[in-house]
């Protein structure tokens, strides 16, 4: 009896021989038939990753990634069956991985490019029409919850994640130098979208994220001098951030 | 509510942003390139490259085997070290509450 | 005379093919031979966004057919009750003309393998199986079709054949087949038996869609041929002939084209189409 347990063991273990009862054609050894098998596995899934972190392959070459990414799918198989899924412990590993890490930025380059793909498969919200802003008086919506779309999400990092994401996009983009970066992502239709912004305009985004009515997030937004709620507004209205504008009772 | 922001600024701010939004609506048509998005973890049904190719071969990292080195654009980018001599990570906020697990 | 079906194709009795998103715009422009599209279920079961737009749009003017790849039916463990929540979710608001999984498993306690990994065909496999496609067929509320696997291997402990095996399933399940043509041929050559002998002895009558896809040839340890099922090139001749000695054989049925590796234009996968569907067509004709 071959039990799935043993065919599942080998099949991630290219050290371990191939399990008994398996056979070619006349009952000859199964041999290089089963190494059909693993090589469907850990090829689909080094694909998987490598088309799901496009920037983390460009940065350290594709025979590396290829042999990282060998590593990875073996300590970290997917979960559900559901491949839009998989990789969501690929930032973790690559920050305990040692062949990287003098590359300490590569985690976070991940965790956006996770960021970019949540976006992507996120639930449809229909943008705010931006009239409904003004229509309200500004004592009514400093006390109104601006409700923000699902794919909407804030990446903090201390390394400059969006300029690196961006110089492997666009060839005339600068060289990415220099300290952190906060980045929204977003979807404004159908295509994600990654934007730098201030820490204050991330901790306002989170701010408003966690249910802060928009006076609160304003009053702490204001302790950075250079926070513009004008351009961080016009930023969520042309990125569809905003879905609706909740009022609750007045206390 | 508010007390150091001027309901003056916010109906501005307000103002001024949707002026700015009116004057380039085009922007959220999603004309936007998907930067290949899409195509990350589709499923499939197809087999892969046959009985012989790298799949069927691993490199132990925590031994001595694994010489390669990481030989990308990352070569290209200098960055100066961490300020205060840690190494932070980054963090990843969901603001998406409603996304299915 | 082809055989009466016990099992009603939903499907239009023409040539589909596996959709890519690539293709969304071209399809849109000239579907050509095409008459329905299949899916994998999988890449349909996020929130929202493109692919559940996409979707939405070709299934009001295409019949779909929901193809999963991940239920791992033939594994050793139960069924994932979320995944098939998810399945039934999708088949649930989309109304697809047809389901249908593979005979095969891809999930363990390590997690999911992505692939589609072989099984021993005997009497405890077989009662694992059947038990659970009666709880897709609950869950879903629908009947499905099973579809015959593309093998590279055999199991020593198998004491039926494979044509015997898919039949009781059938029989005991009241599940309809996908005959995957392209995987007779490929498993007929790895398993050193006659395609043409496997096709005959097949339940015709309980076939609700066929599949033809291309395949790879390598070799094994001893030197022998290996067909790869790596759907990355046109359909080879010979599996052109058996397809047409099928329907020479069981009558016309919906039949797609899988092409999901180097992805070619719509151009040539929809003059793949047309070849199927012009060896339909006179098979067709007569039963009319």
């Amino acid at each position: 009896m071959t039990g799935q347990s043993d065919f599942a063991a080998a099949l991630l273990d290219p050290d371990r021989s191939t399990p008994a009862g398996l056979c070619g054609p006349g009952g000859a050894p199964a041999g290089a038939r089963f190494d059909v098998y693993r090589n469907n596995v850990a090829v689909s899934l080094t694909e998987a990753l490598e088309t799901g972190f496009p920037t983390i392959r460009a940065l350290v070459g594709d025979p590396f990634f290829k042999a990282m990414a060998g590593v990875h799918l073996r300590g970290f198989p997917p979960q559900s069956p559901m491949m839009m899924d998989y990789g969501q412990d690929f930032p973790a590993f690559l920050e305990s991985f040692d062949p990287v890490a003098h590359l300490p930025y590569l985690a976070d380059v991940a965790r956006l490019e996770l960021a970019l793909r949540r976006a992507y498969h996120a639930a449809d919200a229909i943008a705010l029409d931006p009239a409904a802003l003004a229509a309200l008086p500004p004592d009514r919506l400093t006390r109104a919850r601006l409700i923000l779309a699902p794919a909407v999400q804030v990446l903090r990092s201390p390394y400059p994640v969006h300029a690196i994401w961006t110089a492997h996009r666009d060839p005339n983009a600068p060289k990415p130098t220099g300290g952190g970066q906060t980045v929204a992502v977003s979807r404004p239709v159908y295509d994600p979208m990654a934007d730098p912004i201030s820490p204050a305009q991330g901790e306002f985004l989170q701010q408003l994220g966690s249910g802060a009515r928009l006076g609160t997030a304003l009053d702490h937004a204001a302790q950075d001098p250079e926070f513009s709620f004008s351009t961080t507004l016009s930023l969520m209205l042309a990125r569809g951030m905003i879905v609706s504008v909740e009022e609750s009772p007045a206390p | 509510m508010s007390n150091t922001v001027s309901q003056l600024a916010v109906a501005g701010a307000v103002a001024a942003a949707l002026a700015a939004y009116a004057s380039a609506p085009a922007q959220a048509a999603g004309q936007e390139k998907c930067f290949g998005v899409s195509l990350a973890g589709e499923n499939d049904c197809a087999a892969g490259p046959g009985t012989t190719c790298a799949g069927t071969s691993t490199v132990d990292y925590q031994g001595n085997a694994w010489k390669l080195v990481p030989a990308g654009t990352c070569t290209d980018i200098e960055l100066p070290a961490a300020t205060d001599g840690t190494l932070r990570h980054g963090a990843l906020e969901a603001l998406d509450r409603d996304l299915p697990a | 005379m082809p055989d009466m079906s016990l099992i009603p194709p939903t499907l239009p009795i023409g040539a589909g093919v596996g959709f890519k998103p690539a293709h969304f715009a071209a399809i849109d422009a000239d579907p050509g031979a095409v008459t329905w599209l299949e899916i994998h279920a999988e890449n349909y079961m996020g929130a929202g966004g493109r692919p559940l737009a996409q979707l939405r749009a070709l299934a009001e003017r295409f019949p779909i057919s929901v193809h999963g790849v991940g239920l791992s039916i033939g594994g050793e463990g139960p069924l994932d009750r979320d995944h098939l929540d998810r399945l039934a979710r999708l088949t649930g608001w989309l109304g697809p003309a047809s389901f249908s999984e593979h005979l095969a498993w891809s999930s363990h306690d390590t997690g999911y393998l992505n692939d589609l990994l072989p099984l021993p065909y005997t009497t405890a496999t077989l009662n694992r199986v059947c038990d659970h496609i009666d709880q897709v067929q609950d869950r879903l509320g629908r009947q499905m079709l099973l579809e015959n696997p593309s093998t590279y291997l055999a199991f020593a402990e198998s004491d039926m054949d494979e044509v015997s095996f898919l039949q009781q399933i059938a029989r005991r399940t009241g599940c309809g087949l996908l005959l995957d043509v392209n995987n007779v041929f490929v498993s007929a050559t790895n398993q050193a038996t006659d395609p043409v002998a496997y096709i005959d002895a097949f339940p015709l009558h309980l076939v609700g869609e066929i599949h033809l896809g291309g395949h790879d040839a390598d070799m094994d340890d001893g030197g022998a041929p290996l067909l790869i099922d790596s759907h990355g090139q046109p359909v080879a001749d010979p599996v052109w002939a058996l397809y047409a000695h099928t329907l020479r054989r069981g009558g016309p049925r919906p039949t797609l084209i899988e092409w999901d590796n180097d992805v070619p234009d719509w151009p040539e996968l929809a003059s793949e189409a047309a070849r199927a569907a012009a060896l339909l067509a006179p098979v067709l004709a007569p039963a009319q």
